[in-house]
């Protein structure tokens, strides 16, 4: 496959500038149900977040007697691919929640709920490209509405290397036809970072100049996320004036 | 998920003597343990490891079967890793199917494997979109002492790079394996370094103690091609810590380090 992923005029295939992230649509609270949830619109993936808890610990024997213990599931719809899915989760979606688990947790303040389980259930609807940094991104809003006391936002971005390029927010055919993938996760008024993976061949330098586009990307997550979170609850705050 | 009573005693106890660059078992921080390599230890086997690292036994195993390519890499063969964490190599380890720890390993292995682009898959393809050699790595964890990924890359590198690949004629739409062997198509060789971060210090390979009260852990692979240009190949945070941007970059400067020490230690004549 020898398809540009660059035009000549230094765009991508979407129109987007090197350092642009896609169009990006945060709802809140949309499900009846979860105690939190969120849903967003990140260019074309799609992606469906509910959290539970804190609630009691099943089976029993999970329960931790100093902290809350996290679960997640990153699940993807069969329908959400070109090619149809299997249901079952597959060991990419096993080692994904694992990794999106750890990228979430630093964010919870677990010591506040002991004996108690939080699940955090993610499920892509439509996947166009880093859907886990969206899956992250999401969850941390969903968390929120959960009501769940948080340290901070976690804000997830991925950098690609395309055609010799340095671009902001991997969308699918980038992944599949780049040479490099780093997805980031930080907690963005700690500055502190919750996930880095990375594949490819990157020399030490193209690395560092990834690690700061993913940075100032997350940073933009952050600002609507903001954004998303202020909006939804001012609403709700009239309404009970 | 057994130790989860983490002995406070003992991190604080880690900390402070890291604070002297010292270790539980001697080490300064950026020490790594005795690395031990033995190649061909299972004859009927394409190829095959074991590797140590200190007290830590891994095994991996190569095996060559013809199958069918992916469909959208009709040209290409393929390489499949798989991790057991078999039970007799920690009381925490159960039987029954590969639990998110042991496949976090497989692809994390996988990922330094294939992102090097240590093996020349299409020169592992026999009839186009039909046939190709299918390389199964398999790694067994037999002694769990603390930093299995690093011990069981280089197992599985160690493997594939002393394994031999059957000799094999296309008659038609048929395939003959004949009794003779060549030597697999490598490029690239990766090497993987984990760090485990422990309040503000980062300690290279680290051991199990350092790993039950670890905040995180970064493992970072590096490929050096035959043009000797060393490349960043893949990249893993793991456990519930945060890591800062300097911690980050620190973690990556001294596993490049440590990578061109271990590489050095890789079974003679494979380059």
């Amino acid at each position: 496959m020898d398809k540009k992923l660059i035009t000549e005029d230094g765009r991508r295939l979407d129109g987007r500038r090197f350092d642009e992230l896609r169009p990006i649509k945060f709802q809140i609270g949309i499900l009846k149900n979860a105690d939190g949830s969120a849903y967003v619109e990140w260019g074309r993936t799609k992606i469906l977040v509910g959290v539970f808890g804190p609630r009691e610990s099943h089976p029993k024997h999970l329960a931790m007697p100093d902290r809350c213990l996290i679960r997640a599931r990153y699940h993807m719809a069969p329908f959400s691919v070109e090619e149809r899915k299997s249901p079952a989760p597959s060991r990419r979606e096993i080692e994904l929640s694992k990794v999106i688990r750890e990228a979430l947790e630093p964010a919870i303040f677990v010591e506040l709920f002991p004996r108690t389980t939080i699940d955090i259930f993610a499920e892509v609807l439509q996947a166009d490209g880093s859907t886990r940094c969206a899956a992250i991104s999401t969850a941390a809003l969903a968390l929120a509405d959960a009501g769940i006391p948080m340290r901070d936002l976690v804000s997830s971005v991925a950098v690609a290397k395309v055609d010799g390029n340095l671009v902001l927010d991997v969308m699918d055919m980038e992944d599949k036809l780049g040479d490099s993938d780093m997805p980031l996760a930080i907690m963005p008024s700690r500055n502190q970072i919750t996930l880095i993976q990375m594949d490819g061949l990157l020399t030490h330098e193209e690395f560092v100049k990834s690690v700061e586009l993913a940075k100032k990307g997350c940073m933009e997550v952050y600002a609507k996320q903001r954004e998303a979170l202020d909006s939804h609850f001012r609403v709700v705050g009239k309404e009970e004036v | 998920m057994t130790n989860q009573i983490i002995p406070a005693v003992k991190r604080r106890q880690i900390i402070e003597l890291a604070e002297t660059g010292k270790r539980m078992d001697g080490r300064s921080l950026t020490d790594l343990r005795k690395v031990e390599i033995k190649t061909n230890v299972v004859e009927k086997a394409e190829g095959s490891a074991t590797v140590k690292f200190g007290d830590t036994y891994v095994i991996a195993g190569v095996k060559f079967e013809i199958g069918e390519p992916f469909p959208d890499t009709p040209n290409e063969g393929v390489m499949s890793v798989s991790a057991e964490f078999v039970p007799l190599a920690s009381p925490g380890f159960e039987t029954g199917p590969p639990d998110e720890n042991a496949i976090e390993l497989a692809r994390v292995v996988d990922r330094g494997l294939r992102e090097s682009k240590l093996l020349d898959t299409s020169k592992l393809c026999l009839i186009p979109g039909k046939k190709v050699w299918i390389a199964w790595v398999d790694i067994f964890i037999l002694d769990h002492c603390g930093n299995l990924i690093d011990a069981s890359s280089l197992a599985s590198l160690c493997a594939l790079l002393t394994s031999k690949l059957p000799k094999a004629e296309v008659v038609g739409d048929d395939v003959k394996v004949l009794d003779e062997f060549v030597p697999v198509p490598l490029r690239a060789i990766p090497i993987n370094v984990t760090l485990a971060k422990i309040g503000d210090k980062l300690f290279v390979d680290p051991s199990l103690e350092e790993e039950e009260v670890m905040d995180c852990r970064l493992s970072v692979a590096f490929a050096l091609d035959d043009q000797k240009q060393e490349k960043i190949c893949a990249m893993q945070k793991g456990g519930v810590g945060t890591l800062s941007f300097e911690e980050l970059l620190r973690a990556v400067e001294i596993a490049k380090v440590k990578s061109q020490e271990l590489r050095k230690l890789l079974p003679s004549g494979e380059k």
